[in-house]
């Protein structure tokens, strides 16, 4: 095929790389920040220079470790659960014989994906409060205790937050596995039958055998956000009681950066994050291509 | 299919009833936050309310949809997602294109491939992009909330993919005629693309509609708000200032049904579109499935 001149492929990518240096690329060079004692009023050629002091107040300070710690453990649950829930979710819709009653289903649980945190915390507080929320009265009632801390305790917040992410998201994390589980061969199945085995079997020898490299893949690829507990969702459910133990990278940098004002320090923070990402996005796709062959562009 | 045993035909209603409820839990918070903003104030603030409204009333509706502040909003979140998601659309299919081609079609391709994936590995963190924000000007002003969000690279990425699945005796067939690579583009690609179009408009459209920390960041008068950022203000901040309440609406008015009023509308629109795009939602994840 006769190969016609380039240069209107150029044209085409330039506005958007234009876009991409102007708002993705110049704040790249902005980490220049966090060796430094930033303030506006100076800006990057007069504010002094302090080199890798901020990054060491970054790991001594109490806060801003606990904050890193915090983030581990909350991004980590939540990759773990919604990887779980949506693949034993997806069995289960499986085993559904009409097919109105699991269309329905999935409509119902997609749903909670398209909410905005601004939207869902609004209601979380409310059915969650201690003083007469929806669950708590429901839980005094039936189980007779004390109503339960849910966003105003560390631990318990923690709980909520992976719980409630797990309960908005799932239903959208199944649709992957939904649609691995249609490409199934149903001669498969029917050998199984023929052999004799139980539904319970056939799950345990196909089905699941099925689905795994699918989850193996999901679960690679969301190694890249073990960093990013959900700043929408903490932001938006959040108070000072529960910084201990609830507060993740994400909003410690909102807060040291626009209510403190330590700008070095947030820019440290900031970077240490996207490095760490970086470093894991970068293993955890190698690692999808060589245990799936699964590429993004 | 398989034997349908007796404890696998208990198992299967356990399960199907099971579900059901798991369905119903997912819907049951917008519910009890309708059931609580038609309620009338001693109902709500006494804790009353579960899943039907005590005492019908519409007030709290009457006194949120009343509020121009409110009204603003809403305008300003339609006119930066109908400009946004053009804009994104319209720089999503010119930069997908060229990135959809082969090295051997395109050389440089690669080097523009990593260029906008390297966006999404890394960035600059917060403060340095409220930097550039500010030299560039934008802070107070509407089209903050257009521009930096304009490059969709993710999108960009998923159109890309479906390009390459067009077929190539199109292509081929264009450049026989004498078309020009735009041309191609614009006579081939696009009308063939319509669909992978309007469901990647549909997910901008979710974006730009839900985005409330930009407006929150960049913008400091309520007026110039968005929708969302309105929203995470009366709901989140439980800041009512820029409503004022005469004593007559006092009484008959509870902060909470106010603010279920509120939560209410800021989720209808998606909750009204959601079931009849569901299946373009669905489709989208599966639009960039890489073909091996």
């Amino acid at each position: 095929m006769k190969r016609i001149k380039d240069w209107p492929f150029h044209v085409m990518i330039l506005p958007s790389l234009l876009f991409l240096i102007v708002f993705s690329y110049v704040p790249m060079l902005g980490v220049v920040i966090s060796f430094q004692d930033f303030k506006p009023w100076l800006g990057f050629t007069g504010s002094q220079w302090i080199g890798w002091d901020n990054f060491k107040t970054l790991f001594e300070r109490q806060d801003s470790a606990q904050v890193i710690w915090n983030t581990f453990i909350i991004a980590g649950l939540k990759i773990v659960f919604n990887l779980v829930v949506p693949f034993i979710f997806a069995l289960m819709l499986n085993e559904v014989r009409k097919a109105y009653i699991s269309r329905s289903i999935q409509t119902l649980v997609y749903l909670p994906h398209f909410l905005s945190w601004v939207i869902l915390g609004g209601i979380l507080v409310d059915i969650l409060s201690t003083d007469g929320g929806l669950i708590n009265r429901f839980i005094m009632g039936l189980f007779n205790i004390d109503p339960i801390p849910f966003l105003s305790t560390g631990s318990w917040f923690r709980f909520t937050v992976v719980v409630s992410e797990v309960w908005k998201e799932f239903g959208y994390g199944t649709i992957v596995f939904i649609a691995a589980l249609a490409n199934i061969n149903p001669s498969l199945y029917e050998a199984a039958e023929v052999d004799g085995a139980s539904r319970w079997k056939q799950t345990l020898y196909i089905t699941i055998p099925s689905l795994l490299p699918m989850a193996v893949v999901v679960g690679t690829l969301s190694l890249g956000n073990i960093l990013n507990a959900g700043f929408d969702q903490i932001f938006n459910l959040y108070n000072p009681l529960v910084y201990e133990k609830g507060d993740i990278i994400d909003t410690f940098v909102y807060r040291t950066a626009i209510l403190e004002g330590k700008f070095g320090l947030a820019t440290a923070v900031g970077l240490f994050k996207s490095v760490v990402s970086m470093v894991l996005i970068v293993i955890s796709y190698r690692l999808a291509y060589k245990l799936a062959n699964y590429r993004i562009f | 299919m398989y034997h349908k045993t007796l404890p696998y035909r208990i198992f299967n209603v356990a399960n199907t009833i099971f579900l059901v409820l798991i369905a119903l839990c997912c819907v049951l918070p917008v519910w009890h936050v309708l059931a609580v903003s038609f309620s009338e104030k001693a109902a709500a603030d006494g804790n009353l309310v579960s899943l039907w409204p005590v005492n019908f009333t519409t007030i709290a509706y009457e006194k949120t949809l009343n509020n121009p502040v409110f009204l603003g909003s809403i305008w300003v979140s339609v006119k930066r997602t109908v400009l946004g998601t053009l804009l994104t659309l319209a720089l999503a299919c010119l930069a997908a294109y060229p990135l959809s081609k082969e090295t051997h079609a395109f050389k440089a391709r690669n080097i523009y491939a990593w260029l906008f994936v390297f966006t999404m590995i890394f960035n600059g963190g917060l403060v340095p992009f409220y930097v550039v924000i500010q030299k560039l000007q934008l802070v107070d002003t509407f089209w903050v909330l257009v521009l930096p969000g304009a490059v969709n690279v993710w999108l960009t990425i998923l159109l890309l993919n479906f390009f390459r699945g067009v077929p190539k005796e199109l292509e081929e067939a264009a450049l026989i005629d004498g078309a020009g690579h735009f041309k191609t583009l614009f006579t081939i690609y696009l009308p063939v693309s319509l669909p992978a179009l309007a469901t990647l408009g549909l997910f901008s459209i979710v974006f730009h509609w839900n985005s409330w920390f930009d407006g929150l960041l960049y913008l400091n008068n309520k007026t110039d708000y968005p929708l969302a950022t309105f929203l995470q203000t009366v709901i989140v901040q439980r800041d009512m200032s820029s409503m004022s309440f005469n004593p007559v609406e006092l009484a008959l008015l509870s902060q909470k049904t106010v603010r279920a009023s509120q939560i209410f509308l800021g989720a209808l629109p998606v909750i009204i579109i959601y079931p009849f795009l569901q299946k373009y939602f669905v489709k989208g994840l599966v639009l960039g499935s890489v073909k091996e």
